[in-house]
């Protein structure tokens, strides 16, 4: 990558989402560009899942925009979802099938031609050790096992955008780190949103974070500047708690 | 993708043990009501040879099997159905379709496609039984074209309404139900109205079978068919675009 600004992946604008009468998400943007990794932080019920939701086209905002790689989301869905990887909060696996099947599975639905997803599957496979599990079901696997497909299927088409919703959820630590490994090699060509309320997982992996707060984002900048955020150098943690609690 | 995405649900489908022992039962009970109806013809057969114009093998065994295989299809139907949307919706899979770059049409073809071609592979079963009477007597190719004809429209009309009452829940076993208590409701209603224009006649599917079944190939049966499952699979798609309206 050259000294230039590195292009705009994911912007979206203004946006506002409410469920009957309860507002949600409040006039929220966001901006992220290639070999950004953002992290989502904030309490239960902030409204992470709901913003990625958002962002994936899974769910119509009320108001406001989204482009992804300059496409508009919802003008033009299906063309822009193609630049997009998700994983949700509960991975979406078809647990009746091998995991070869299902990740060429979602590598065809992406729009690869079958040779393009095989060879993405040997890649995938490989990046997410799923090599020894190749045929079998993946209903028969463990919670990690499941996990880590799911993070396959969200990167098989290798995306611009990166969307993973928890994505360290229910993992022992071994496995925590091999995926915040995997997390920060992708950050390098795609750009990645991801949601948590683990602060290590922020410190370890991202580069960017925003802080939310019953559906606002009430900070954004660096890691390291929310870690020295009000002259206290190292303190992520009482940091976040602070900017949380001030805000009620 | 519409290819993939019926390709997707009948690898799931055949993958399911399940799905093979009803495929088995049921090839069971065709066979078990061909023989018997077969049976009853050869014992009335030296009386029909007596008549000037006898009905033939085709209409006395084959029109029977084929009104008693779309009775059983109404209750099976929902059976099939109920997965399609709702168990996608309760395991959260739906996301995966919703978050790839599909349009709400290409989803609910896909998966009416795939369901579709899973049943006629199961209705194969009837054609062949009733062709090994070619083996030893001269059979009506008309009749049983027009028979095969209107199951797989009237299979198609089922497997559209249940997908779109799958559309409207999360739960499999209310998708069941509710489908089945539609197809039931709307056979009940033909059957029950003594009036011969009444409108239930109309409404019914099984009702429209029953040209084909005597083989009366009528456009505007087929055409009530083809209206009935447009109007279901528009219907899924609806609430499928609603789905990411209302969360």
């Amino acid at each position: 990558m050259s000294g230039a600004t590195p292009e705009t992946t994911l912007c979206a604008r203004n946006l506002t989402r409410r469920f009957g009468n309860r507002q949600i998400i409040h006039d929220l943007s966001l901006e992220l560009r290639r070999g950004e990794v953002l992290g989502l932080l904030g309490h239960n019920g902030a409204g992470k899942s709901t913003t990625l939701q958002m962002l994936t086209g899974c769910l119509l905002p009320g108001s406001g925009e989204i482009k992804i790689c300059g496409i508009d989301l919802l003008r033009q869905p299906s063309l822009a979802k193609a630049h997009i990887g998700y994983l949700p909060e509960t991975p979406p696996l078809y647990r009746e099938l091998s995991v070869r099947d299902y990740l060429i599975f979602a590598a065809r639905l992406r729009g690869m031609k079958p040779g393009e997803a095989a060879a993405a599957l040997a890649q995938t496979s490989q990046r997410c050790g799923l090599e020894a599990v190749g045929k079998k079901i993946i209903g028969t696997l463990s919670k990690g096992y499941q996990q880590r497909v799911g993070i396959a299927q969200a990167i098989i088409h290798s995306p611009d955008v990166i969307v993973l919703d928890e994505p360290t959820v229910g993992l022992d630590p071994a496995q925590i780190r091999d995926i915040r490994n995997l997390i920060r090699e992708l950050g390098n060509r795609s750009s990645v949103i991801l949601s948590t309320h683990l602060l290590g997982e922020v410190e370890s992996v991202c580069d960017h974070v925003q802080i939310m707060q019953e559906g606002r984002l009430i900070y954004g900048d660096t890691t390291g500047a929310l870690a020295s955020y009000g002259g206290e150098p190292g303190h992520l943690e009482e940091n976040f708690i602070r900017l949380t609690e001030t805000q009620r | 993708m519409i290819r993939l995405l019926a390709w997707r649900e009948l690898r799931s489908l055949f993958s399911m043990p399940s799905t093979w022992l009803i495929l088995a039962a049921l090839q069971f009970i065709f066979a078990w009501f061909f023989l018997a109806r077969l049976e009853a013809f050869l014992q009335i057969q030296p009386q029909l040879a007596q008549l000037a114009n006898p009905p033939g093998v085709t209409i006395t065994v084959a029109a029977p099997m084929f009104n008693t295989v779309a009775l059983l299809l109404m209750m099976l139907v929902p059976m099939f159905t109920m997965r399609l949307i709702a168990e996608e919706r309760r395991n959260q899979t739906f996301t995966l379709l919703l978050s790839a770059p599909l349009s709400g049409g290409q989803i609910v073809l896909g998966k009416f496609f795939g369901l579709l071609v899973f049943l006629a592979v199961l209705i194969t079963g009837v054609p062949l039984m009733l062709y090994t009477l070619a083996l030893g007597t001269v059979i009506d190719h008309g009749l049983l074209l027009s028979n095969l004809l209107g199951l797989l429209l009237l299979t198609a009309s089922y497997v559209a309404l249940g997908l779109y009452v799958s559309a409207l829940t999360t739960q499999p076993v209310i998708a069941a139900i509710g489908a089945l208590a539609v197809l039931v409701g709307l056979w009940l209603a033909d059957i029950g109205a003594a009036a011969e224009d009444s409108p239930w006649h109309f409404i019914s599917p099984l009702n429209h079978f029953q040209n084909f079944n005597v083989g009366l190939l009528d456009s505007s049966d087929a055409a009530f068919f083809v209206l009935f499952s447009a109007v279901f699979l528009l219907l899924a798609i609806r609430r499928i675009h609603n789905n990411r309206i209302y969360g």
